[in-house]
């Protein structure tokens, strides 16, 4: 009788996922907010953007692609980090984490920074990647980004942040805290080259990266129900002593108290990003390849 | 002495209630302090101090995190830790002092930015943000010195400096010991073991290529000795403000430029090759 109340690790688990299993895990995703239960290609038609509005994280590869196909160039990608602080504890082991990472994610840290078009449109990027130690900015991540905008500001190209991130990484302790000063830095490049800074805000967007280049970009977009704030919920429940209400720190919440904006369904934001290049580009380059058969007919006129 | 101490007893001195504070620093360094209040968006905040002063016969913007000496004045001062409104603050005494080409001379003394809701909904992030951004190109000399605790974003919202001077004692870091222990470990109790890894302490920083100078406190902390703390820190500000007013402020903006372009350690090395994964093909439309 008591063998069967004895609990087998790994017999009766329901949601198990094994190679062996008769349905592929990649063919069905459940939505974390809905629990609904979707065919995954369906949600990828539908950009990972659930039926209940979830929008579902988007891995770097994911968000290349709201650029133009195979017109992305990485830049900087052999640069990587060090163990300044030669960090060890008896929980962490800095060198290591960062080895471990590496090879899982085949990045040497967490932005992943290059030149592209959008539209025929060159524009510089940074993506980050929360997979790499939760998005968090070092070093690599400070330098990759001043990297990027001054170049955007040599260029004469808007520069495109996309940013998930829970902050400045605690490894890299003061180094990374001084990247807040070092992006903010290259953007003063970047205003006095009078081109545009967008920022796309998604879950979740946190600390000192969105108290850096994240909120003082020209234009800040948040993707729909992204969590986006400065110091963690925890830590503000912790202090007031009473639970928050779901809405707190959301883009929507944002955008009510003039943070943000707009909040942009992920449909919506090619189009979006698209109209705000044109509309900031100098006159003289206004007529992309594509406008240019529109407009030559009133040209002719005058 | 000070090679026996712990980086944790270093965070314990900095801490310290009877050091003194920014205004103790602004009365010792300069004369004829004017103080100013408000942000003229939304409130006064007494976490940040901030007016306009005369030191060695030149006029400058003076601003600075303020602590209090006893649990009342902390409650006032919200234990150093300013709002948005207190950033904000600042901010106007920056643009300030740049359009009359007053120096601007700073301290120090945060555990880190208000974690309040209120502060999150009037932009926490958007005011520090906007402050790094407007000393990243301000065209007046900045002196900032750490007096106490430099915590966080917080700190630094006030400390992007041409000079940035650290007392023998103190520290500053990405996050209080606190916040770096719950962050890595859920255990904030293990604070100490996160001040000893972190390297804080002003040597630490000056080796990191952070900090520009020590200023040396008196033996076992200013605490036991605020007049000599004192009188070494208006020493150094001075000097650092008179040797700064004298370098071309394009000059200087190059050389702040640099400074903080090249804070940070890196290497060159290829990343690890992965098996590809496939990527869902995604129509952005």
């Amino acid at each position: 009788m008591k063998e069967l109340f004895r609990r087998t690790p790994g017999r009766f688990t329901s949601a198990r996922r094994d190679a062996d299993q008769q349905i592929p895990e990649n063919l069905w995703t459940k939505c974390p907010a809905c629990g609904e239960i979707t065919y995954v290609r369906q949600l990828n038609d539908q950009l990972k953007v659930c039926k209940c509005g979830h929008h579902m994280r988007l891995s770097v590869a994911e968000w290349l692609q709201l650029f133009d196909r195979e017109s992305f160039v990485e830049e900087d990608r052999d640069l990587a980090p060090v163990d300044a602080l030669q960090f060890v504890s008896a929980k962490d082991n800095y060198a290591q984490k960062l080895r471990e990472t590496q090879a899982a994610t085949g990045m040497n840290d967490a932005l992943l920074t290059g030149r592209a078009t959008l539209d025929g449109a060159a524009v510089q990027l940074a993506i980050s990647n929360w997979e790499f130690i939760g998005g968090s900015m070092g070093s690599v991540f400070g330098e990759r980004l001043a990297r990027a905008t001054e170049r955007a500001a040599e260029r004469g190209v808007p520069l495109i942040t996309i940013t998930a991130t829970g902050g400045a990484r605690q490894h890299e302790g003061v180094l990374s805290l001084m990247q807040m000063a070092k992006t903010n830095m290259a953007l003063t490049r970047l205003s006095a080259a009078r081109q545009l800074h967008i920022a796309l805000l998604v879950d979740p967007c946190y600390a000192g990266v969105l108290a850096s280049y994240a909120s003082v970009a020209d234009v800040i977009i948040a993707e729909p129900g992204a969590r986006i704030g400065f110091a963690g919920r925890r830590v503000i429940e912790q202090t007031i002593r009473q639970k928050l209400p779901a809405s707190f720190q959301t883009a929507e919440f944002l955008l009510e108290h003039g943070m943000v904006d707009m909040v942009t369904p992920r449909g919506e934001l090619r189009a979006t990003i698209r109209r705000l290049i044109g509309l900031h580009a100098p006159a003289a380059a206004q007529l992309s390849p594509s406008d240019a058969g529109v407009l030559r007919e009133p040209l002719r006129l005058s | 002495m000070s090679t026996e101490l712990t980086a944790w007893d270093k965070v314990q001195i900095a801490r310290h209630g009877r050091r003194p504070h920014t205004l103790d620093y602004i009365r010792a360094c300069c004369e004829e302090f004017v103080e100013f209040h408000g942000d003229r968006r939304f409130g006064d905040d007494p976490a940040m101090v901030a007016g306009v002063a005369r030191l060695d016969g030149r006029t400058v913007a003076v601003i600075g995190h303020q602590k209090g000496s006893d649990t009342r004045e902390n409650l006032r001062r919200n234990f150093g830790m300013p709002r948005p409104e207190g950033y904000r603050k600042a901010l106007r005494l920056f643009r300030h002092a740049e359009r009359f080409g007053f120096p601007v001379v700073c301290f120090i003394d945060t555990p880190g930015a208000d974690p309040s809701m209120q502060s999150e909904e009037r932009g926490q992030a958007e005011a520090i943000a906007e402050n790094i951004l407007v000393m990243a190109g301000l065209r007046v000399p900045i002196v900032a010195t750490v007096i106490g605790e430099g915590g966080s974003g917080g700190a630094l919202a006030i400390g992007v400096a041409d000079r940035l001077l650290m007392l023998e004692y103190t520290t500053y870091s990405v996050a209080s010991p606190e916040a770096t222990a719950a962050i890595l470990w859920h255990d904030s109790a293990r604070a100490p073991e996160a001040a000893q890894v972190m390297r804080i302490t002003a040597p630490d920083l000056l080796d990191l290529g952070v900090a520009d100078a020590i200023i040396a406190e008196p033996e076992g902390g200013a605490h036991l000795d605020p007049t000599a703390a004192l009188l070494n820190t208006a020493a150094a500000v001075r000097h650092h403000v008179a040797e700064l007013a004298g370098v071309p402020i394009d000059v200087l903006l190059a050389r702040r430029y640099a400074k903080y372009r090249a804070i940070g350690q890196t290497q060159q090395h290829p990343p690890p090759p992965v098996e590809p994964r496939e990527v869902p093909a995604l129509s952005f439309g």
